[in-house]
């Protein structure tokens, strides 16, 4: 599969989706003008990795902050790897949060409460 | 008035605004167009202001969550003065900051028709604590669906619950069909 190699800006996130890698990750801040735009081709590549995913998705949240449009988009990306797990299995949400950034951890816990896919917190 | 006079008087205007400033503890003011642009633009200026200040990271993350909303609730929703409904989105913005608090003060023109709606969300998040904002937000993130104009209808809910303090707001009457709204969130210090 192609890779999805973003880079972050003061508005956008990084987001990095290798298969052969296996790595997918979503770190910085989110705040775009346009979230559809933004999040549409990332929620694209990740129906189509839906259908032949990896054994093990270790899914990587690293956000310092994202505004509640962002929230909206973010729970959909959740959505889809939560239909990778139910289907296929090996989905884990890493949700990283820095150690004073309490909201940070509050949010990830308020995503688990709704997607049925396990979560580890990361201090860092 | 002669234009003398009147430079005078401008002059006096912009002391006057100098005082107010510094009375009220005031570190950003602005009336016009609000755009992402100037919501990055405002949002990096208080961020520097808050790290000279050596303010907590936790503060400042906050400071920064409610300005996007507030700033974005504008440029998302503000109506025009005139018919033209292409008309960009403009609106006034208050950053001030005592010993206790940061207060983040938006104000925007809307449509009377709309006040109700408007009182009733923000009167809901107002009367809920941390764990029933939680709950609000679950369910909107859930049920909501992102606007036409980019919105997910949760903005009330996470200025509240980042804030940690109740919203306070007030409408003006400005002609038979349009009012001028005004937010003020307060972000405690400590």
């Amino acid at each position: 599969m192609e890779i999805v190699n973003i880079k972050g800006t003061d508005d956008t996130p990084s987001v990095v989706l290798d298969k052969d890698g296996g790595v997918f990750e979503f770190s910085g801040r989110s705040l775009p003008e346009d979230v559809q735009q933004f999040y549409g081709p990332i929620l694209e590549w990740i129906k189509a990795y839906g259908e032949a995913p990896n054994g093990q998705t270790d899914v990587c949240f690293k956000l310092e902050y994202f505004n509640t449009a962002s929230s909206k988009m973010i729970l959909d990306v959740l959505l889809a790897f939560e239909e990778i797990n139910s289907n296929a299995g090996g989905v884990t949400i890493k949700w990283h949060y820095h150690e004073d950034e309490e909201d940070m951890k509050e949010a990830g816990e308020e995503y688990e409460d709704i997607v049925d896919v396990p979560f580890e917190y990361v201090e860092y | 008035m002669t234009k003398i006079a009147a430079n005078q008087d401008f002059l006096e205007f912009a002391y006057q605004l100098y005082h107010t400033m510094q009375a009220n503890e005031i570190n950003l003011v602005y009336e016009g167009v609000v755009t992402q642009e100037i919501t990055r633009t405002f949002t990096a200026l208080t961020e520097k202001n808050m790290v000279k200040n050596e303010e907590s990271n936790q503060v400042q993350r906050k400071v920064f969550n409610v300005m996007v909303e507030c700033l974005q609730n504008i440029s998302k929703h503000a109506d025009p003065m005139s018919d033209d409904e292409n008309e960009e989105r403009r609106g006034i913005v208050l950053v001030s900051h005592g010993e206790e608090s940061y207060n983040v003060i938006t104000g925007n023109v809307v449509k009377k028709e709309k006040r109700e709606k408007l009182e009733k969300s923000l009167e809901l998040v107002n009367s809920l604590d941390k764990d029933g904002l939680s709950a609000l937000y679950k369910q909107q993130i859930k049920e909501g669906k992102i606007s036409e104009k980019g919105g997910a209808g949760l903005g009330f809910i996470d200025i509240a619950k980042k804030s940690g303090n109740k919203i306070e707001y007030q409408f003006k009457e400005l002609t038979d069909d349009l009012c001028f709204f005004i937010i003020i969130t307060t972000i405690s210090r400590n």
